[in-house]
């Protein structure tokens, strides 16, 4: 055996060490995520934590728990930005919302809600399709940490420009500093668009069905899962669906090995837009 | 010995100047190259169809964008989709992830060459062209850890110097060569 091949091998030892620790202590399972970009963000840990090592690392987190709070926000999912892929709301808008204007209440769950960027702005959504009064918006994540800062909704003001422009680009009706206030360095969005959102902390690894949704949210998350872990989930979100529900997933994921992505057909699909079929 | 088995892929990293370099070597790529060729181009664009297009109409072999979760063939170039890292998982397959950018870019080429290094060691070829940021130094000095191969264009000849200078200043190279000669080589190196 070369060393290189040995090197490599001696990684993926102390991630799986690592994984095994996490579950084992603390509940939390990563075994069924993709190993190269995982084996990526623990090293960011390591770095951002001055550890000597992914090992030095597993040890203090097994005796100390004060440290599962920052790993756990360093291992979920990276915050988006608002109104990020703007074409895939106005598809949204155009396209989905139309339908689910037939519903005499309409629940929709964002699952893996990050800092809240995209919960926003289907509130926002929602608010100029006429269709908020009747909406309940799930806002899950497995990271408290991130779901303290979504509920906040405050941003740094240097995404302002990003978030106004994707807004126009996605045909918002009015101009985004509507919804927002800028103070200092921040912009914190309008609390009234809270009023029909529900922040809970949810995992999608673990956790079982907890709403009967007529859209489901799930941008760039289940690309950090394996296949057999984004088949489970698809799972999940089929049996969280009424029948004729939608799907929404990031623009650049594939469901082509799931074989849970037979109950859905492609509604757009390069907007990764999917309708969960309507037999019984 | 890892030295006489042949190359499973090749990963090529550019940015300023890089439609050009890129449309250079795969024009002259040979149609039986025995591994599939990996490509972050940083472009800033909102999707690479436009980068595919030209490159297509220049390119030997098919130019595909990567897609996640499949496993990259022999005889196409593969293009890192825009706005996320293109990540090589030690299996071989496509991976995807809208983690932090690196050295300011998303995709990254460190983040490329650092994976594909560890699921292809010994038998990875690392090319760095033209390009304007130090992106693909780390990711080459990685390839060359795992016994991988190093390939840099001359920096003198590159439209832009920063980023083959930054390559051969922080992973030295195997190879130092001109645009011209990176094609060539590649098929001496790829081909059966």
């Amino acid at each position: 055996m070369n060393t290189s091949v040995k090197r490599a091998d001696i990684d993926d030892i102390e991630v799986d060490l690592f994984v095994r620790a996490l579950q084992q202590r603390h509940g939390y399972d990563f075994s069924g995520y993709a190993p190269a970009s995982l084996k990526r963000r623990l090293q960011n840990l390591v770095q951002s934590g001055d550890h000597e090592s992914l090992s030095a690392l597993t040890g203090r987190m097994l005796r100390n728990d004060a440290l599962v709070p920052e790993i756990i926000a360093g291992l979920s999912v990276p915050v988006s930005e608002m109104f990020r892929n703007p074409g895939v709301f106005a598809v949204l808008r155009d396209e989905v919302l139309p339908l689910l204007a037939s519903y005499p209440r309409i629940n929709i769950w964002q699952a893996g809600c990050a800092h809240g960027e995209e919960v926003y702005s289907l509130a926002i959504l929602l608010e100029e399709a006429g269709l908020y009064e009747r909406s309940q918006i799930y806002a899950t994540d497995f990271s408290d940490a991130a779901l303290a800062r979504a509920q906040e909704g405050i941003f740094p003001i240097k995404e302002a420009r990003t978030y106004s422009e994707n807004y126009l680009a996605a045909g918002g009706q009015r101009t985004l500093s509507d919804y927002y206030h800028a103070r200092y360095e921040r912009i914190k969005l309008d609390g009234n668009l809270r009023r029909n959102i529900h922040f809970a902390n949810h995992n999608l690894t673990t956790d079982g069905v907890f709403c009967e949704a007529h859209l489901i949210l799930c941008r760039n998350v289940l690309i950090y899962f394996n296949n057999t872990l984004q088949n489970q989930v698809l799972g999940l979100f089929r049996d969280s669906l009424v029948r004729g529900g939608f799907l929404c997933l990031g623009n650049r994921e594939s469901i082509d090995f799931a074989p849970a992505a037979s109950a859905f057909t492609a509604l757009n699909a390069k907007a990764r837009v999917f309708r969960l079929a309507n037999h019984a | 010995m890892p030295e006489t088995l042949p190359p499973t892929a090749v990963v090529i990293g550019c940015s300023a100047g890089g439609v050009h370099a890129l449309g250079t070597v795969l024009s002259e790529l040979a149609r039986d190259i025995a591994c599939p060729v990996i490509v972050v181009c940083h472009t800033g664009s909102e999707d690479v169809e436009m980068l595919r297009e030209v490159l297509s109409f220049k390119s030997a072999i098919p130019v595909q964008e990567a897609v996640e979760r499949h496993w990259p063939q022999a005889g196409i170039a593969y293009l890192a989709p825009a706005g996320y890292h293109l990540i090589i998982e030690r299996d071989g397959d496509f991976a995807l992830s809208v983690d932090d950018r690196v050295c300011y870019c998303r995709p990254s080429i460190d983040v490329l060459f650092e994976s594909a290094a560890a699921a292809h060691g010994a038998r990875l070829i690392g090319v760095v062209l033209t390009g304007a940021n130090d992106d693909g130094a780390n990711g080459l000095r990685h390839i060359r850890a795992h016994q991988g191969l190093a390939i840099v264009q001359s920096p003198d000849e590159a439209l832009a110097a920063t980023m083959p200078a930054a390559a051969i200043r922080v992973a030295g190279a195997d190879h130092i060569v001109l645009l011209a000669d990176v094609a060539p080589l590649l098929n001496r190196l790829c081909c059966p």
